[in-house]
């Protein structure tokens, strides 16, 4: 097993989280309610936590000095290895939902098998994560149901939203070349077995909120190998901006 | 209908054997959504291992304006107060 495979895979694991970590703090300050505006700052934090320590081992592995910070923050576009469905604008709170809905599930399923990583570090993770994550799940399921199932323009947005995002579905299990050594060794997980469990869950809270479940469409892929939508770009020069123009700024 | 959502009293228990405690109110359409915003809301930071919430609307409050026949007969019964018993030092929570 090559340093060099593990690290991509902390950094999809940790670009994941950190990317849609970012993207709801965006709703910081501006969610319909108090209380949704709190909700989706912690549940932010409890991505933008667990990509600190993905990170950290991506950097701890590589050797050369970068700690999490440093990959987050001073890493170019093209670095970064998040799937496409995690950058995604959030749109209206419905899209936000729709998009939440769609990755808790699949990083539920993901983590829930990664606690059993033969890698102790990423075990040790997951099994501290996947409790946050069920809890993602069960938040943005039910808000799938009560927009689903709720108004005329509800169940417009939502519909609109879960359109938006559906195309990006099929890239969360897909496994390349670059990964499919570490699902050998017991290290990832093997996302194509977690397929049929995952769509299971999606059609039965698609049933529940009334919803029809999107048509199959063209998958767009490309964000493991670096070829990112153009929101990330904005995404990062936000995000990165404090530190870009005062490096190893500290307070 | 008014467009805000009903709000809900929220209690927490921070550990097994003491009682639930009212610590605030949230906003939510149903007692699930009420639920998860008084986690997220007040069990942020390890407060508290069970939650309740009650729609506001269901507490029957006293009126102030009986204050004086509720409560200030008690002021002068100073008997009433278990202050003749010793509490033992390990006895926590009384």
């Amino acid at each position: 097993m090559s340093d060099k495979a593990l690290f991509e895979y902390a950094c999809r694991l940790g670009d994941d989280s950190l990317i849609l970590g970012q993207r709801l703090s965006e709703w910081c300050g501006h969610a319909p309610m108090l209380e949704i505006d709190l909700s989706l700052a912690n549940i932010g934090l409890d991505l933008i936590g667990q990509a600190t320590h993905f990170l950290k081992l991506a950097g701890d592995v590589e050797g050369k000095g970068r700690d999490a910070d440093a990959l987050a923050f001073r890493r170019d576009v093209l670095d970064f290895r998040n799937c496409l469905l995690v950058e995604q604008p959030n749109g209206d709170f419905a899209q936000t939902i729709a998009r939440q809905f769609l990755f808790s599930n699949w990083q539920e399923l993901l983590f829930r098998d990664l606690t059993r990583s033969r890698n102790e570090t990423i075990a040790a993770i997951a099994a501290k994560a996947v409790k946050e994550v069920a809890y993602h799940t069960r938040f943005a399921d039910e808000w799938m149901v009560r927009l689903g199932d709720g108004t005329d323009e509800s169940r417009g947005r939502i519909a609109a939203g879960l359109d938006w995002m559906w195309r990006f579905v099929d890239e969360l299990f897909e496994v390349d070349a670059a990964i499919a050594p570490l699902i050998a060794a017991g290290i990832g997980a093997d996302v194509r077995a977690l397929r049929t469990e995952w769509d299971a869950r999606v059609a039965k809270t698609l049933a529940d909120a009334t919803l029809e479940l999107p048509k199959p469409r063209r998958a767009t892929l490309g964000g493991r190998a670096g070829h990112h939508s153009e929101h990330l770009g904005h995404l990062l020069s936000e995000m990165q901006f404090l530190q870009r123009a005062y490096p190893g700024a500290t307070w | 209908m008014s467009k805000e959502w009903p709000l809900w009293e929220v209690f927490v228990r921070a550990k097994n054997g003491l009682a639930h405690k009212h610590v605030g109110s949230v906003h939510a359409a149903d007692g699930r959504m009420a639920i998860e915003a008084a986690r997220d809301t007040y069990t942020r930071r390890m407060e508290g291992i069970s939650l309740w919430v009650v729609p506001s609307a269901s507490i029957v409050a006293s009126d102030p304006n009986d204050a004086g026949e509720l409560f200030e007969p008690a002021a002068d019964k100073v008997y009433r107060h278990p202050t003749f018993y010793s509490i033992p030092d390990h006895i926590k929570n009384i």
